[in-house]
């Protein structure tokens, strides 16, 4: 240890007025999307994973259970089923925005970063900028999956894009529900929970089987779902083989894609943000 | 305005399901000083020291840092302090330079003079060599070392230690001591909490008691020692079976209560007039026969003042 003096490397500055305090906000919450990014370079291994886990799923569905499997209307099961791991995979995001949450929250970390003077939505809006990043290179992972196994978009980029932004639009509102569950959990060891629970949401839904088969009301429960909306407006979107459709819900997908995330959005925002006050209390 | 660099008037804080952890704590700090909140477990000390890093709200009273109040201003007391909580508060997986990096991007440093704070507090805190490495690969004592530094990013007015040393081995307890002193010597306040009386005694200038969330007893270490009373004789025996015997002989020199400690064969006794007693002590046990391997004048130690502390307080309610 030297005994050179510590000297203060600037003087406190005080941001007022709102324009400087939304450049800080955006500035802070970079600096945590950063940390996040860092994480990722430094277990790559957790990345590639998380990546390939979907894209394993694709084959054991596509190949292992897809010869027995009808597809509604007819057409290429694995056509079928692309939509629907699309959604699973935004679906699977929650644990990675719950293992984080809840590793930050479980420590003290979060302590440090409420003593400094920085944004106080910096922390949240930095794992969210992360996780959607992380989002957007998983949905490419898997679309690149996709051509590979025989789907294709017949509807034209624009509705392939419009597409891509409903599952993005979806993942973004799970980015709320993840955030809140982990700080309500405030511990990364209920990720095995988040995990199952994952798991009879993506099956109570369209996105491997047609709901018109299930018994009449969990066939309800999975057309009302709003992991089905996004699905089915992806399929209708994409021009990839789906049903006729038969009840409202399913009639109306693409509105339905857009309302559902929204809805989970405007409950789970708020929640979220009451929590991380309440962790002040 | 104030100019104490920490002022807490009559704070009180009540939790959730009805635990009362501060019950009208006061406090002053003087600037430039180091001072020592000593108290049991559950004493409200980390409860204390959350209020004032704005962690916390408080429910009564009102309490200043670097002289901005923590409910009102609360932007302004994060600019002027730093932390150091129970736990090492660091990312485990990035670096120790990447989190001291990190954190001095969110105090607003621009790039280049965070990456430059970082390298100089790596240097200052003994860590360089460390530097490129997780943190959660460092030893205990490395890891407070970088929560100390990432606490000193700004040379905050004011640093809040939280049982700095908790968990540590002697040598990591070393190293942290030797830290906050050369950060006092700088001139940073320096609120310090610890349940190890030795610790308060080493770094403290000034020193509060405090007990189910108030402040029973404030002074140097000094004067919390005289304030117990007198000074104490201390004798060590040869022989453990003489110790009823040798107790019985120092009660009636000193006229006190002596207590006695049969595994150490330590027997002691408050004092008034040092010298005239210490004699009288020789000479009852040499008239006795009792042989003495030490007998030594000592101050009382912090232990003694802390006990004797609770120990009125424990009355008090019952």
């Amino acid at each position: 240890m030297t005994s050179t003096s510590l000297v203060s490397p600037a003087e406190p500055v005080e941001s007022t007025g709102a324009p400087a305090r939304l450049r800080w906000a955006l500035a802070d919450g970079w600096t945590l999307t950063r940390r996040a990014l860092a994480h990722w370079a430094r277990r790559p291994e957790q990345v590639v994973m998380g990546l390939l886990f979907p894209v394993m799923l694709v084959l054991m569905f596509g190949y292992l259970f897809g010869g027995q499997m009808a597809v509604p209307g007819g057409g290429s099961y694995r056509e079928f089923l692309m939509p629907g791991m699309f959604a699973m995979t935004m679906v699977f995001g929650v644990e990675t925005t719950f293992a984080a949450v809840a590793t930050d929250a479980s420590r003290s970390i979060t302590d440090r970063f409420r003593s400094l003077p920085m944004a106080s939505s910096a922390v949240v809006a930095g794992r969210g900028a992360a996780d959607m990043l992380h989002s957007v290179l998983a949905l490419t992972v898997m679309a690149v999956t996709g051509l590979a196994v025989g789907w294709r978009w017949h509807e034209g980029a624009g509705r392939a894009l419009a597409a891509a932004g409903l599952l993005l639009l979806l993942r973004f509102a799970l980015l709320w529900l993840g955030v809140y569950l982990g700080l309500v959990a405030r511990s990364p060891e209920l990720l095995v929970a988040v995990q199952v629970l994952v798991w009879p949401i993506g099956f109570l839904s369209n996105a491997f089987v047609d709901p018109a088969t299930m018994p009449g009301w969990l066939g309800a429960i999975a057309e009302w779902n709003p992991l089905s909306a996004t699905i089915g407006a992806t399929r209708e979107l994409f021009g990839t083989p789906g049903w006729d459709g038969g009840s409202w819900a399913a009639e109306h997908a693409v509105p339905m894609a857009v309302l559902w995330p929204l809805l989970l959005a405007a409950v789970f925002f708020p929640l979220s943000v009451r929590r991380y006050r309440r962790l002040s209390r | 305005m104030t100019d104490h660099a920490v002022l807490a008037q009559g704070v009180r804080k009540r939790y959730g399901g009805g635990t009362t952890a501060l019950d009208g704590l006061d406090l002053a700090v003087a600037p430039g000083t180091v001072h020592g909140l000593l108290g049991p477990n559950g004493a409200g000390k980390t409860t204390c020291v959350r209020i004032l890093a704005t962690l916390l709200t408080l429910d009564g009273g009102r309490a200043e840092v670097a002289g901005f109040d923590v409910l009102r201003e609360p932007a302004r007391v994060r600019r002027r302090i730093g932390l150091v909580g129970q736990h090492a508060a660091v990312d485990e997986v990035l670096s120790g330079r990447q989190n001291l990096e990190m954190f001095g991007r969110l105090h607003h440093l621009p790039t280049r003079a965070a990456r430059r704070r970082a390298d100089e507090l790596l240097e200052r805190f003994g860590l360089r060599d460390a530097g490129r490495r997780p943190a959660g690969e460092y030893s205990g004592g490395m890891r407070r070392r970088l929560d100390l530094a990432a606490g000193m990013i700004m040379a905050p007015a004011v640093l809040f230690l939280d049982e700095p040393t908790t968990g540590l081995d002697p040598r990591g307890r070393s190293e942290v001591w030797e830290t906050v002193r050369a950060l006092a010597e700088d001139g940073t306040t320096v609120l310090l909490t610890t349940q190890y009386l030795e610790e308060a005694d080493r770094l403290a200038g000034r020193i509060s008691v405090v007990d189910r969330g108030r402040v029973i007893a404030e002074g140097t270490p000094d004067e919390l020692k005289s304030g117990l009373g007198a000074d104490r004789v201390d004798v060590v025996l040869r022989d453990p079976a003489a110790l009823p015997a040798a107790a019985d002989l120092l009660s009636g020199a000193t006229g006190a209560r002596v207590e006695t400690d049969p595994d150490t064969r330590r027997l002691s006794a408050p004092v008034t007039d040092r010298v005239a007693a210490l004699i009288e002590v020789v000479r009852a046990l040499d008239g006795a026969g009792i042989d003495a391997e030490d007998i030594a004048l000592r101050r009382p130690t912090l232990d003694e003042v802390f006990l004797h502390l609770t120990a009125d307080r424990a009355e008090e309610a019952a």
